[in-house]
């Protein structure tokens, strides 16, 4: 309750701030107003030629075959709904599979990001122990420490605990915490939210545990929700990890599918190839599209001081 | 505050410390410490150590290590597609980031100062960002530089018969770097949330001062935002000198033509996995971590020349 009253107020403060900004670029600032025009024409071509390619490939998945480079405007003049059909059906075993595989990894990870992370946030944020400060340290390392000065010693690993061709190795480091990027989101989160209310339940008599549970992680969903979505697009598109780890067909991911795809009907199937690549992105862009807002206000807390 | 200024501040050993408070909690901190410290350990911290090792072994994960010294790095100075693939990755970072960085600066440039359909724009910007690591995105790449692809049904409407982009070794690479600009939302976003937290009143006492435009952009939002370009500028360089699932995509997994898209991190694999030369895979993995703590103090380093902290 207390973080919708501060959202609202915080909006209520940009829409304030955006006011005035707008009065004084028309003022002060001297801009006529032939040069906002420019601007949004200006804006609207660059947006439009950047996403001309994706609506083309949508355009196209809909196309015949022979059609697809011989066309390369965006008018749908006919409908191929058997791409889909074929596309879905071009490999052995089905997309549907490839999907459910997708959707076991990411569901894995999420849950894994969201418990390992919170809790580690919660003792950062708010507890005092010995070596806090170099913890912390490392803890931010870890953070721009390139994965491929540890993906041979663990791939050497996993293998030897008869992990390869599971989706251990993918979901594990998610529930060990290996992603401090949001260790990093919540510890700033948390800091934002007040003590008093900790010292209060304190004072009550809860526990770390139910100070935790109860009073802060209720208080963390718009941090929970940033982890969840971005840890969702970013398995979800996730190549390197399944590419090592998965082998057998039954297992792949759709990333390793759609390559699969590729190296098999990329040279004729044009059309399936890319119904499939369309099907593969259309979740992300419903992530994008009803999580937009905890996307943006996460990467710009952790971007700015 | 950003995790860099953060970093940097406890390396200084200063910051807000504030009264130094009894570590009386640090029982219940290994109680939620727990999952990370297992992963520090078990997936961050000995696979560390163990790459380290296997680096002086010729190891292929079927027989015993077998330890060489230093074989693996002398191997690695004379090995000429290593060469390659570094002189590849070094263009993709040094090219690919700066472009990157100038779009998301300049887009986010024109949105400021309350232009109308701000939301709408900024979203149009950020979708590229979220979908350009996908593979989905980097088959569509490849057919849009093919012979027949869209790019060059364009130029033909102009007479111009376009190349192969893809199967030429000399504009192959550019059109991985055009796709890691494509993605320029992502840091735009960043320096969007960063321009709003400049005070408006610096610019009506600037401007009742008699500035300009322009000069209030190199006297005010410059040397404000510069801590916030810097951030970007660090990360995005880390991130590039990873970049791995485009290049291996568009190239079939080759680093073709003629080694002209072999990044480093492909090769990387290409030894590890393919050939099950961990060894040298594990030393290229450490050439690596030396080449990005080096670029990134150097960036440290010159940061110090443009970037403004005001506190």
């Amino acid at each position: 309750m207390t973080t919708e009253l501060i959202t609202t107020r915080d909006r209520r403060f940009a829409q304030e701030r955006q006011r005035i900004r707008r009065r004084q670029s028309a003022g002060l600032g001297g801009r006529s107003k032939v040069s906002v025009v420019a601007r949004h024409v200006f804006l609207i071509a660059t947006s439009a030629l950047m996403l001309y390619p994706l609506l083309w490939m949508v355009v196209s998945s809909l196309r015949p075959n022979d059609e697809i480079f011989r066309l390369p405007g965006l008018w749908p003049l006919s409908f191929e709904v058997s791409n889909y059909t074929e596309g879905w059906n071009a490999l052995s075993p089905s997309f549907g599979t490839y999907l459910w595989n997708s959707i076991v990894v990411v569901a894995g990870s999420i849950v894994g990001n969201l418990i390992s992370c919170s809790m580690a946030a919660y003792a950062f944020a708010r507890l005092n122990f010995h070596f806090k400060r170099t913890m912390f340290a490392i803890m931010l390392v870890t953070i721009m420490l390139p994965v491929h000065i540890v993906i041979v010693p663990q791939y050497i690993m996993f293998s030897q605990l008869g992990m390869v061709n599971t989706f251990w190795p993918l979901i594990l480091p998610k529930a060990l915490a290996t992603d401090a990027f949001f260790i990093f989101l919540m510890v700033q989160f948390i800091r934002g939210i007040p003590r008093d209310l900790d010292e209060a339940a304190r004072i009550d008599g809860a526990g770390h545990a139910r100070i935790f549970l109860q009073i802060l992680l209720p208080m963390m969903t718009p941090a929970l929700a940033t982890t969840a979505i971005f840890t969702f697009v970013w398995v979800w598109n996730d190549f390197f990890g399944a590419l090592i780890y998965l082998n057998n067909p039954d297992l792949f991911t759709v990333p390793l599918a759609l390559r699969q795809f590729m190296s098999a009907q990329g040279a004729s199937n044009f059309g399936g190839m890319f119904a499939m690549s369309v099907v593969s992105l259309v979740p992300v862009f419903l992530a994008f599209l009803f999580g937009q807002r905890f996307l943006i206000r996460g990467i710009a807390t952790t971007g700015i001081k | 505050m950003s995790a860099i200024s953060e970093l940097s501040q406890i390396r200084r050993g200063g910051g807000k410390r504030g009264p130094r408070e009894r570590p009386k909690d640090t029982k219940a901190a290994l109680v939620f410490l727990a999952p990370w410290l297992l992963g520090l350990i078990l997936v961050t911290v000995l696979p560390i150590l163990a790459s380290l090792y296997l680096s002086f072994t010729k190891y292929d994960l079927f027989n015993a290590p077998e330890w060489i010294g230093l074989d693996n790095y002398v191997r690695m100075s004379q090995d000429p597609r290593l060469g390659a693939s570094l002189g590849v990755t070094f263009v993709y970072v040094l090219v690919g980031v700066p472009l990157a960085m100038a779009a998301a600066l300049g887009v986010a440039l024109l949105l400021d100062k309350g232009l109308r359909g701000l939301a709408f724009y900024r979203s149009m910007f950020y979708l590229p960002s979220l979908l350009g690591s996908s593979v989905a995105v980097a088959i569509l790449w490849k057919q849009i530089f093919g012979v027949d692809g869209i790019v060059n049904q364009f130029l033909a409407v102009f007479g111009i018969e376009g190349p192969g982009w893809i199967s030429n070794p000399d504009t192959a690479l550019s059109t991985i770097i055009l796709l890691s600009v494509w993605g320029f939302g992502a840091p735009m976003v960043i320096f969007l949330a960063g321009l709003r937290q400049i005070p408006v009143m610096y610019y009506e006492a600037a401007s009742v001062d008699g500035a300009g435009p322009a000069r209030q952009f190199f006297s005010i939002t410059l040397p404000l935002l510069s801590p916030i370009v810097f951030f970007n500028l660090v990360l995005s360089m880390i991130g590039a000198f990873q970049a791995f699932t485009q290049a291996f995509i568009i190239s079939g997994g080759s680093g073709g033509p003629s080694d002209s898209t072999l990044f480093y991190t492909l090769y990387l694999y290409q030894k590890g996995f393919t050939a099950f030369d961990m060894g040298y895979a594990s030393a290229m993995a450490w050439l690596l971590v030396a080449i990005i703590a080096g670029f990134t103090a150097v960036n440290f380093a010159l940061s110090k020349l443009w970037v403004f902290y005001d506190d």
